[in-house]
């Protein structure tokens, strides 16, 4: 085991890189799903093609600072051009999301091809970008990731406050006098900054993910915002390092799928076993509470039975009481004793235990005064 | 031009109508983002079913990834209706998956099939002359050119067969439920087909440009006309006329066609997006300019019956009082000014400002809210 993760100097760097990427994109993911933006970060990523192209045609270079600020601005133009489609025509914002994706991505890859047909050497490794690879990231980039993770850190700390009231009642918060129109500008920006800061490992196709999963998977555990953002930013972290890790052990895998698939892994379990929101949660929940609502009508039933004898506690074949029919009568019966409410003195004859009389009177009244 | 030129403009066309013609209902029933989830998606289906049978013409590739396809959808309203997840969460949780799935899948077995990254994201439209169909020894022309014309034969039989019925769902889906119609039934079909048209322009221009085809081309046409049949037809028409146009564009540029044809989508859309009649940004701008001038010349007949015969008129009803105490710039007051004389609501002496008859009629109306 410890020859397959020998800490060379390569893999501690990329690791610190995914490890940055998966908590700020998880505290971020966290935002964008409450505000119903998930989509937002697929739509940023994607505009972020074009900027990289651009800024390698300007600069002439792939040192990270001066793509990821080519990145920044064309992501940023994207959400901005949605803005004013959603604001000027009766186009949906899903509509709008797909027409500001789609041609900057285009136009991304009508650079990039572009570029593949200049005679510069520097141009190799551009194409990561749409994938995502985590054996082209260097220390350099790693810095650069670190300030700009550490500005999204710092601002989410100072307006923790605003955020929190911006993301669950936004109405109050404007008739309270806060600038929610900045703060959501403030927001977007953050956003931005993290999808760009993710970009060289995780590629603009899948990083939309990133701004979804942590957030959606933290969601089914919490409903608190502070331990939603921090578990966000845990799952971010995981699948952040267990994507770098498959990736640069196993040749020709790309990181970006490498991690979505870790952090859908996150997902998925978190969706079936979750406590309280999950799905298996919900079915057993559901179960108990029939189990409890065919008891019940049983021995409401058994008392109308009983009402028509003199003897409350007369016991009856279970064919005659068995109205809901046999298989679920028999289940109800063995609750029913259990509880002690009723007895069978013989087989297939049931009745009313005294506590069992009670409680019947107890339901009947209640459903008496329902109605 | 040569004939293997002549090929692929024909495929870029037939491509184009396709999605195009799909994408008239994808906008008008809000589906815009199910259009690229789709798009992503089918991969998966083409890989897994180029697994089993070993053969990338495979008719049942197509078939494979249409059923991926609409698995996709399913799986999205199930997460949504789970009530777990919002929709756009729902759908940027889906697609990254199947697409993660697939990318690592090709990555892994990069040797053994012919698809790669490239392939994925940008098409191979170019490639189209080298792969023919031929039949009993006859060559008849490249494989996806039959593919992609039975596709849009398809297309277009579809909506002509049950134009009535998309159109009454698309509108009024309460309405047509009443009436008898079967809304999911069809929502069904049509995202049969538009999985259909995705996997057919797939192998063409790639994932994510194909979004571009559906959407932008029919958003153009959305913004310009307000009757299905038009919209279908501009649709149509824009798809076509990008597909030419992102030729030539990549012809003389020597960039990625499938890019280029996204971009020219784009182009065509901001077109719409500026000059449209009805919801263009120039008219509304112009629009707003009006009913500026108009409020301030109401704003300002206001003023003046105010001041009228008051002690302070020679001082309030001034143009320098204009500037002063409404804080209006001199030119827009001059504006304002000469507007309302050329109304006749007003005779202007120097920078002393009188209300005319009709003038002082109109300012009376304005006040009680009745111009």
């Amino acid at each position: 085991m410890t020859e397959i993760i020998s800490l060379n100097y390569t893999l501690i760097v990329v690791m610190i890189g995914a490890f940055i990427l998966g908590i700020t994109s998880g505290i971020l993911s966290s935002f964008a799903v409450l505000r119903q933006q998930s989509l937002l970060g697929d739509v940023i990523s994607h505009a972020a093609l074009p900027g990289i192209a651009f800024a390698f045609l300007f600069f002439m270079t792939k040192h990270s600072l001066g793509l990821m600020i080519g990145a920044i601005i064309s992501g940023w133009l994207g959400t901005f051009l949605v803005a004013m489609i959603v604001r000027y025509t009766t186009l949906t914002r899903d509509a709008a999301f797909g027409i500001v994706l789609s041609v900057f991505f285009g136009l991304g890859i009508v650079v990039l091809s572009y570029i593949q047909k200049l005679p510069s050497s520097e141009k190799a490794g551009l194409d990561s970008f749409l994938f995502g690879s985590a054996s082209t990231i260097l220390l350099s980039d790693i810095i650069t990731m670190a300030i700009f993770a550490s500005i999204i850190f710092i601002v989410i700390i100072l307006f923790w406050k605003e955020f929190k009231l911006l993301s669950f009642d936004r109405h109050f918060m404007s008739s309270m006098g806060f600038p929610t129109e900045r703060l959501d500008l403030m927001l977007t920006w953050l956003l931005v900054i993290g999808i760009v800061i993710g970009l060289q490992m995780v590629g603009v196709v899948l990083m939309s993910a990133m701004m979804i999963a942590p957030a959606a998977a933290a969601r089914q555990w919490t409903s608190r915002l502070g331990v939603l953002v921090i578990l966000a930013g845990f799952f971010g972290l995981i699948s952040g390092g267990i994507g770098t890790l498959f990736s640069s052990y196993i040749p020709h895998l790309s990181t970006g799928p490498m991690i979505v698939i870790s952090i859908s892994v996150i997902m998925v379990f978190s969706l079936f076993f979750a406590p309280h929101r999950g799905v298996l949660w919900h079915w057993y929940k559901q179960r108990e509470y029939q189990a409890s609502i065919r008891a019940n009508t049983m021995l409401v039933n058994m008392l109308l039975f009983s009402e028509s004898a003199t003897d409350p506690y007369h016991c009856h074949q279970l064919s005659a009481l068995a109205a809901i029919g046999r298989g679920p009568a028999i289940k109800a019966m063995k609750e029913l004793s259990n509880k002690g409410f009723v007895h069978n003195p013989k087989e297939d004859l049931w009745g009313l235990t005294p506590a069992g009389f009670n409680q019947a009177k107890r339901l009947q009244q209640s459903l008496d005064h329902d109605s | 031009m040569s004939i293997e030129q002549i090929y692929i403009i024909i495929l870029a066309c037939l491509v184009a109508g396709a999605c195009s013609l799909c994408g008239v209902f994808l906008i008008l029933r809000r589906l815009a983002l199910i259009s690229d989830a789709i798009s992503h998606s089918v991969l998966l289906g083409i890989v897994l079913a180029f697994f089993l049978v070993q053969d990338l013409n495979s008719p049942l590739l197509i078939l494979g990834a249409t059923l991926t396809g609409v698995l996709t959808v399913y799986l999205i309203e199930l997460l949504f209706s789970s009530k777990r997840l919002k929709k756009d969460a729902s759908i940027g949780l889906v697609f990254p998956i199947f697409f993660a799935i697939s990318i690592i899948l090709i990555n892994l077995f990069a040797g053994d099939i012919h698809l790669d990254q490239d392939a994925v994201l940008l098409g191979e439209i170019a490639f189209t002359p080298f792969r023919l169909l031929s039949l009993w020894g006859v060559t008849l022309g490249p494989i996806s050119l039959w593919t992609m014309g039975i596709i849009f034969l398809l297309n277009c039989l579809f909506i002509g067969f049950f134009y009535k019925e998309l159109k009454l769902t698309t509108f009024d889906p309460h309405l047509a439920t009443m009436l008898g119609f079967f809304p999911v039934g069809l929502h069904y079909a049509f995202m049969t087909l538009v999985s259909i048209t995705a996997v057919g322009a797939f192998e063409s221009v790639g994932a994510i440009l194909v979004v571009s085809l559906m959407i932008v081309p029919a958003s153009s046409a959305y913004l310009l006309v307000n009757r299905l049949s038009h919209m279908l037809g501009l649709s149509v028409f824009f798809g076509i006329l990008s597909a030419l146009l992102g030729y030539a564009l990549a012809y003389f540029a020597d960039v990625s066609i499938a890019g280029s044809m996204a971009v020219m989508t784009g182009v065509i859309f901001l077109g719409a997006f500026i000059f449209s009649p009805s919801q263009g940004v120039l008219v509304k701008f112009f629009l707003f300019q009006k009913q500026r001038l108009l409020f301030a010349t109401h704003m300002l007949l206001i003023q003046l019956l105010e001041h009228e015969g008051t002690q302070s008129e020679n001082t309030e009803n001034t143009i320098s009082n204009l500037v002063y105490h409404m804080k209006w710039k001199l030119a827009f007051a001059n504006n304002v000014v000469s507007h309302a004389l050329e109304q006749g609501f007003i005779n202007r002496d120097n920078d002393t400002l009188r209300l005319t008859s009709l003038g002082r009629e109109k300012a009376k109306r304005v006040i009680v809210m009745d111009n």
